[in-house]
């Protein structure tokens, strides 16, 4: 093979009862990530500038839950988290807690290139922020009407089910959502908990690996959780193999080390991408539900998800294109 | 098969000329834990209840780089993280930013224990330690003047070589933060325990105060589940060193992805990762497998350390002991 190719997704696990109108939506958001993605690659930006570029535009726009559009805090505040990694050096750089950075992705772009650490969180974040002159705005920019309506149903559904462990029969009074759904995330209604993280993984034609992935996390989430999406190894791995970008419940992306375990079952067993992938979404997993984008340096692309549905889009340089949720 | 333990009070350029004040009171302070340890695992305790015991102890020496003792960020101030792993279930918990809790792996056992989540980080970390009732102290209580004497020498250091507004080349990090490791006694080191019982379950738990002068609000490889700390059904490993270099090479995911993916050895894969996955001079671990063996590679120029097994090993040491 050889050549480039892009993936880009906007979430694992997907609302089955989602109107038609909000597909279509998000079909034309990754298909219009996807081809920047694409002009990008033909004027050989390296991997690494274009996945930012691509995740930077899914931040921008308010339809999944990263930079704007990002879900909120049990107290109605927007906290992001992204990270970025470069697989010719597995140089890596991460961020949490941002509340006033419009692009989280630069953010964690620029710790990487322009700090002496791999990850800064919080108000130490900020500061580096600030510090670097990048595009700051008040907290407010990031929220939405929608979300703060589903942040209302989330509280909802959090009052009834206190320990979200204990399997619930299969509908919920959650206030106007869809009561009628089995399908949960995170152990509560998908209508309401709707991971939607966002990311993006790249081979360029000099065979380069990157991925990058951001997110405003769980709807209704403590005040500084933190996710797989700022974790190298479980939301985020790039290597000379492969670069991989997850999302889905973050607790159990973290314990599978799910984008880590696609490049080390690549490595130390020697399995090609596909079966890779394959691999990790079977046995990984358990009873977590999440999904996953992923390249090879070889030009190949991979997805997998155990979850219902996951919003994803990926090209290679030979002309195949997808668009998919289901 | 039997149970194992090993515990670590940091990797990293410890020099062999270490004064008997410095040195002494520290091999003590392994002997105590690693005791601790033995007896808890002796009587039958669970071993996340082992490792936590142990490095609340750990943590509550001043003189290791974890809790009380804990290194200072280029403000001066404390902000600690730890991280906890169930190898069976594979559950975790950790936390970042901590500046008032006295013991850091006890936040990290109970966002594990109590929360549907994993990571915690820094104010909405210190409510939940405060919801739930634990110790806190003034941030005074943690900070020790080795390490206010620590902080001056890497801050003179740094004004000659960290520009943070220039790029920094990933292969210099690991110089650029060597520099500011001091007079040599460089506290780059993290707390950590690892521990096995007789029907083979396992856990992990590291501490640390993190980087001497690190920028506020940085995050190490301890609370990464994968990177610093890891268990799963083939062992336990809690790493410390350089936390950038054991982040890229998720230094404790590797040692049991080894164990699983390639069929190697408990110490086949720890020495791997840590002679090829990591630069020299960068990092260390201890490790336990599911079967009662113990193993503490490092490649640094020592790594404070001790490990007992059932059938009566026992070893504390500092340096690497070929060369003694």
């Amino acid at each position: 093979m050889g050549g480039w190719a892009i993936a880009v997704h906007g979430g694992a696990g997907v609302d089955p009862n989602l109107p038609l109108q909000r597909q279509e939506e998000a079909k034309r958001l990754l298909t219009r990530c996807l081809n920047l993605g694409i002009s990008a690659l033909r004027s050989n930006l390296p991997a690494i500038d274009v996945v930012e570029l691509v995740v930077r535009e899914l931040e921008s726009d308010p339809l999944f839950n990263s930079g704007r559009g990002s879900a909120l805090t049990e107290k109605g505040t927007v906290e992001m988290e992204a990270s970025i990694m470069d697989g010719t050096k597995r140089r890596c750089g991460a961020v949490s807690g941002v509340t006033t950075v419009k692009n989280p992705v630069s953010l964690a772009r620029l710790v990487m290139e322009k700090s002496p650490h791999s990850y800064l969180a919080f108000s130490g974040a900020e500061d580096f922020a600030r510090q670097q002159g990048v595009e700051m705005v008040e907290n407010d920019y990031f929220i939405t009407e929608e979300n703060v309506g589903m942040l209302k149903l989330a509280k909802e559904a959090n009052s009834i089910l206190f320990d979200y462990r204990i399997p619930l029969p299969g509908t919920c009074a959650a206030g106007a959502a869809a009561t009628n759904t089995p399908i949960r995330m995170n152990g509560l209604p998908i209508s309401v908990y709707a991971p939607e993280t966002v990311g993006c993984t790249v081979v360029d034609r000099q065979g380069r690996c990157a991925a990058a992935t951001s997110t405003g996390g769980l709807m209704n989430k403590k005040i500084g959780r933190i996710g797989d999406s700022p974790l190298i190894g479980s939301g985020t791995y790039a290597g000379k193999l492969c670069g991989v970008s997850c999302t889905g419940e973050g607790e159990a992306i973290i314990r599978a080390t799910l984008a880590r375990d696609v490049a080390a079952v690549m490595e130390y067993k020697g399995l090609g991408l596909q079966a890779a992938v394959d691999f990790v979404i079977k046995e990984r997993l358990d009873d977590g539900k999440a999904g996953l984008i992923a390249v090879s340096s070889k030009g190949e692309v991979a997805c997998g998800f155990n979850a219902n549905g996951m919003f994803r889009g990926c090209a290679t340089e030979d002309g195949f294109m997808e668009v998919g949720i289901w | 098969m039997g149970w194992a333990i090993a515990l670590h009070g940091g990797a990293g350029d410890i020099p062999r000329s270490l004064s008997p004040d410095r040195r002494l009171p520290r091999e003590a302070a392994l002997r105590h834990c690693l005791q601790l340890g033995v007896s808890a695992l002796q009587s039958h305790a669970h071993p996340l209840d082992v490792v936590e015991l142990v490095v609340r102890e750990l943590e509550n020496h001043p003189q290791f780089n974890a809790g009380k003792g804990s290194v200072l960020t280029t403000d001066g101030t404390v902000e600690m993280e730890a991280c906890i792993m169930d190898g069976k279930t594979m559950r975790c918990g950790a936390v970042s930013g901590l500046t008032t809790v006295v013991n850091a792996v006890s936040v990290a056992r109970l966002v594990m224990d109590k929360t549907p989540h994993i990571y915690l980080g820094f104010q909405g970390a210190e409510a939940f330690a405060r919801e739930h009732g634990l110790e806190t102290v003034d941030p005074s209580h943690f900070i020790t003047p080795e390490n206010i004497e620590r902080l001056k020498q890497a801050k003179e250091a740094n004004r000659v070589q960290i520009d943070y507004t220039q790029p920094i080349k990933q292969d210099e990090k690991s110089e650029v933060l060597a520099a500011t490791g001091g007079s040599g006694d460089s506290q780059i080191g993290t707390v950590g325990c690892v521990a096995v019982d007789r029907d083979g379950n396992l856990a992990t738990a590291t501490s640390t105060g993190g980087l001497v002068n690190k920028m506020v609000g940085r995050i190490g490889d301890t609370p990464v589940i994968g990177a610093g700390t890891y268990a799963n059904s083939y062992c336990a490993v809690s790493a410390t060193g350089r936390g950038e270099a054991v982040i890229r090479a998720t230094v404790a995911r590797d040692v049991a992805a080894l164990m699983e993916y390639k069929g190697l050895s408990l110490q086949e894969a720890a020495a791997y990762v840590v002679g090829e996955r990591v630069p020299q001079g960068t990092a260390g671990l201890v490790a336990v497998s599911a079967s009662g063996e113990v193993t503490m590679p490092f490649n640094t120029t020592g790594m404070f350390r001790a490990c007992a097994t059932e059938d009566g090993y026992t070893e504390i040491g500092i340096w690497p002991t070929e060369q003694e």
